[in-house]
């Protein structure tokens, strides 16, 4: 039985593997990816039943990350559930989870926030994008451990695509999506509005030409990209407009 | 009194308008509740564990000491000891626990003896297949050897496509819920009323103790109509654990068994006179749909029906996933086989291939006015004229630059299906059918022909699809649901609201045949001063709604079938790496009369980006050595991002003519020719065919050292 215990692969055509578009410019030189890192704390078959290990090893092969994600120094958690407190849509919510379980299980199966979707499971189709910190992040290959809250320090601060709309009022990039019919079946779309609002967060002026590069990190079986392509260039003075 | 055909172009208010998708707002929000994001109370997660080879014998299961793991409820065998697993992938057990992880770890606990069986994955020529071969079979039209011997020109080539997935995003799979003897079953279909026929067929219950809902579903393109092994074990599941169940394949799963196209490959030759008339072809094909042997021979030549024919078929029976209908069944792989010999021939002939097609027009049959009309709608968008060269683009660069065209075709027609309108007292409206939406605008499009028959709104009316407990529809599939749905949802209007005008005349002082629903009145059709509004007239109806239904008919006039298409690819070959590039793709599509152009023209903006993809990218490769999938996940199952699609203009026959033949489907014509434009690109890029798609750049690279003219 290879499954989930099979290594992950760098993505064929060079691309940076896990970080979706909005992400790509970014981080490439640190040594070690974000993938990378959740590869070693959960992606081993031996890590996931013998609980995560979050001592020396962890910290020689990327300290760096480990610090940003916040894991503590020496302390074995699981494999039984864990309480923790992830901080979504700007509220805390206290869950008890395996430290194995993904942010993007944890939401879905924990929290009832479907939003973000299970398709690939290994950071390589952009479905469960999310927002953690202000950067869109793949919440597959993010444990929902490394963004709860830690002794002494919040957790990272995570947005679902729940937290866009407000009542009946779409978001700007929600809006766009529906004026140019930037989804068929609709499954890829949350994870592809959620990317593009990280984008034009930090890139206030997209243009086609910019966003058929940064934007690459989510894909549709439909094939809305052309919608998307409109959706995104027309939604970004919106945001400017207040309405993000 | 309203009739039931469509509006004249004047009287639209709705129809062939650009509007977006009702459950647009619902499912950019995030809010639409897919069959994966069920969520119950109490409810388990079930796994399926599936045979690692590609052929074996199961000698026995033994799951005690899964049954005993941790959050373990309910355990199901689905393929017994004693059967054959027939290719690496084959669900054999299915148990639930209370987490995904809890029943990932158990079904590791179960333990399977198999007797490992040879195995063929790989879907060689059939000389090479062993006993692996089907029936060949031959299909013979007119005398083609004496019409081989007549040709002034002849060309010999080998064409084909290689076996590709479905890919849905959402996974297939369902939520099961029992309460006594009543199921509902939360699936992702396109056939709610299939999977409660299959269920109730499979368990032995009445089918009217079984409700399918499907509200939204992530995909399907023909690899969902049934209730699946799945389907079955997940509502025995829940059953055997008095819970409800979830069971939605993992993506490895769903790539290795929940569907694939048919490869399909052809040595061809076709002969024609010098001046580009056709006159004789013929193939031998194979190709594989896995375990199992495929449809009939394959109807080649495609669209150009050539005189005189003689055309072989072995199917070749390989260890590996079972094929499922994929959008156009075999239009794509015929299509690129045919176009591309076509297009051989004609750079044999020196000839521009768009005047091949021309010149042998007449072929096509009835479509040939509309293929012809298309094309120069093409030419002219992708400005052929100017940009076209003979074979090889001969610049001294080593990216090359090519164009290509292919026509395609597809038959369409009406489901069959009945709709309930409802017109309250109130005004408010409701249309029910048990369809369903994939994605392709359905619940838009029946909202819009309710509403432009009631002479209301969009918004004015509330749609309800997508629950078996509405009046029976069909499975959507091979481009006949919008017939279906739009021919039933205009009589059943139509009938709702001629009843409605009945009641309303004599306040109007009118017969009700000389009424009108307009704008939100109701109306003297030669008197329009004489005028009530919607309210005013359904307040007349006292307590009681109006409630009426409506049927496709048997040769409804509202609809029809067979359309064409013609597309032609630009594209660039970097001959040092072999990378293909589209540059433009420009689809020019018939679908006679269009209800809603922006869900219309985005099927075939959609469809082109399927076919990129299959053109380009999408293989499914199998290792020899040990018969297993080596892409089954999305890494390397390689779909086409934003940024590998290029330039796509789409433009709709409509109006005229086209609006005349009534309503036709979408869904499937405008993915076929894909394959077959950019594969000629390709060649006229770089001198050399490249066979069979996806054009890697590895086969790229391999036919330019075969002699390239580039």
């Amino acid at each position: 039985m290879a499954r989930r215990d099979e290594p992950k692969k760098p993505r064929p055509d060079g691309g940076l593997d896990g970080a979706p578009g909005a992400e790509k410019s970014k981080g490439k030189g640190a040594g070690i990816g974000r993938r990378d890192f959740v590869k070693l704390v959960g992606g081993a078959g031996a890590a996931v039943t013998a609980g995560v290990l979050a001592g020396e090893q962890l910290l020689s092969a990327g300290a760096v990350e480990a610090q940003e994600m916040g894991v503590v120094r020496g302390k074995v958690l699981g494999p039984d559930p864990v309480a923790m407190t992830l901080r979504i849509n700007g509220t805390a919510k206290n869950v008890k989870l395996e430290p194995r379980v993904t942010l993007l299980d944890a939401l879905r199966n924990h929290l009832d926030l479907t939003g973000a979707k299970n398709v690939c499971d290994r950071g390589a189709c952009g479905a469960c994008t999310v927002i953690i910190n202000g950067k869109a992040m793949y919440s597959c290959t993010v444990l929902a451990i490394d963004v709860a809250d830690r002794p002494g320090k919040p957790g990272a601060d995570i947005r679902t695509i729940e937290s866009l709309a407000t009542g009946e009022q779409l978001h700007a990039v929600s809006a766009a999506f529906v004026e140019n019919d930037a989804q068929q079946c609709g499954f890829c779309t949350p994870g592809f509005v959620m990317a593009c609002k990280a984008y034009i967060d930090h890139h206030p002026n997209p243009t086609h030409e910019k966003v058929i590069h940064e934007l690459d990190g989510n894909l549709c079986r439909c094939g809305t990209y052309m919608g998307i392509r409109k959706a995104v260039v027309e939604a970004a003075p919106r945001m400017k407009g207040g309405q993000a | 009194m309203a009739d039931y055909h469509w509006p004249p172009a004047e009287k639209r208010s709705l129809i062939g308008k650009p509007i977006s998708r009702i459950d647009g707002p619902w499912k950019s929000s995030g809010r639409a509740k897919y069959s994966y994001d069920v969520n119950l109370p109490g409810m388990l997660h079930a796994k399926m564990l599936f045979s690692p080879h590609a052929h074996a014998k199961i000698v026995s299961i033994d799951t005690s000491e899964a049954e005993r793991a941790p959050g373990v409820k309910a355990v199901h065998v689905m393929t017994e000891a004693g059967n054959e697993a027939r290719w690496a992938g084959q669900e054999i057990v299915a148990l639930a626990a209370e987490t995904e992880d809890q029943a990932r770890d158990a079904l590791r606990k179960i333990v399977v003896n198999y007797e490992v069986l040879p195995h063929l994955v790989s879907d060689v020529e059939p000389s090479k297949a062993g006993q692996n071969v089907g029936k060949t079979n031959e299909t013979t039209d007119g005398q083609a050897d004496q019409a081989f011997a007549q040709a002034e020109v002849t060309h010999e080539g080998e064409y084909g496509a290689s076996v590709i997935n479905h890919c849905c995003l959402e996974s297939h799979g369902q939520v099961s819920v029992w309460d006594g003897d009543h199921l509902t079953v939360y699936a992702s279909t396109q056939n709610i009323a299939g999977v409660a026929g299959e269920i109730a067929r499979a368990l032995k219950i009445e089918q009217g103790n079984i409700e399918v809902i499907t509200p939204v579903m992530g995909g399907g393109f023909g690899s969902k109509f049934g209730a699946d092994s799945w389907g079955v074990a997940c509502a025995q599941l829940a059953k055997k654990a008095g819970r409800p169940v979830k069971l939605m394949l993992e993506r490895d799963q769903e790539l290795m068994s929940a569907g694939s196209r048919p490869s399909l490959y052809a040595r061809v030759r076709v002969g024609g006179k010098k001046d580009g008339t056709l006159v004789a072809w013929s193939s031998e094909s194979w190709g594989t749909s896995g375990p199992n042997p495929g449809g009939g021979t394959p109807n080649l030549p495609y669209v150009i029906r050539i005189p005189n024919r003689r055309v072989r078929h072995t199917p070749v029976l390989t260890n590996t996933g079972p094929a499922r209908a994929w959008r156009a069944p075999t239009h794509p792989q015929l299509c690129v086989i045919t176009m591309g010999a076509l297009d051989d021939l004609a750079a044999k002939m020196r000839m521009d291939p768009v005047d091949l097609l021309l010149k042998n027009i007449e072929l096509t049959g009835p479509l040939a006015k509309t293929y012809t009309e298309e094309l120069h709608k093409a030419a002219e968008l992708m400005d052929w004229q100017k940009k076209w060269h003979p074979r090889g683009d001969k610049s001294a660069d080593h990216i090359k630059h090519g164009l290509g065209v292919s026509i395609h075709t597809w038959g369409g027609g009406g489901h069959p299906s009945q709709c309930r309108c409802t017109i309250s007292p109130d005004g408010s409206v409701e249309v029910s059918l048990a369809t369903q939406d994939l994605g392709t605008g359905t619940r838009t499009v029946v909202g819009i022909v309710a509403a432009e028959t009631l002479g209301l709104p969009l918004a004015g009316v509330k749609v309800n699809i997508g629950d078996t407990k509405y009046p029976p529809d069909s499975g959507s599939g091979g481009s006949t649901t919008v017939g279906g749905v739009s021919a039933s949802t205009r009589r059943a209007a139509t009938n709702a609201l001629n009843q409605l005008l009945e009641k309303v005349a004599s306040s109007l002082g009118a017969q009700a045949d000389e009424l009108e629903a307009w704008h939100g009145q109701i109306r003297v059709s030669k008197n329009p001063a004489k005028a009530i509004s919607w309210k005013q007239a359904c307040a007349k109806l006292g307590a009681t709604p109006i409630s009426a239904m409506g049927e496709r008919g048997q040769r409804d006039d509202l609809i029809s079938s067979g359309v064409g298409g013609a597309q032609m690819a630009e594209v660039s070959v970097d001959t040092e790496t072999g990378v293909v590039q589209m540059k433009k793709l420009v689809a020019v599509q018939d679908c006679g009369l269009v209800i809603d152009l922006k869900t219309a023209t985005s099927q075939v903006y959609g469809a082109c980006i399927m076919g990129i993809t299959y053109s380009l990218f999408e293989h499914k490769v199998f290792d020899e050595q040990t018969g297993r999938n080596l892409n089954a996940d999305m890494e390397f199952y390689k779909l086409a991002g934003i940024g590998d699609i290029g330039e796509i203009v789409v433009h709709m026959m409509t109006g005229g003519e086209y609006d005349k033949r009534g309503v036709i489907g979408l869904g499937e014509p405008p993915v076929i020719s894909a394959g077959a434009a950019i594969s000629n690109a390709v060649a006229n890029a770089i001198g050399v065919r490249v066979s069979p798609i996806p054009l890697t750049a590895d086969k790229v690279l391999a036919a330019l050292e075969r002699g390239g003219a580039a």
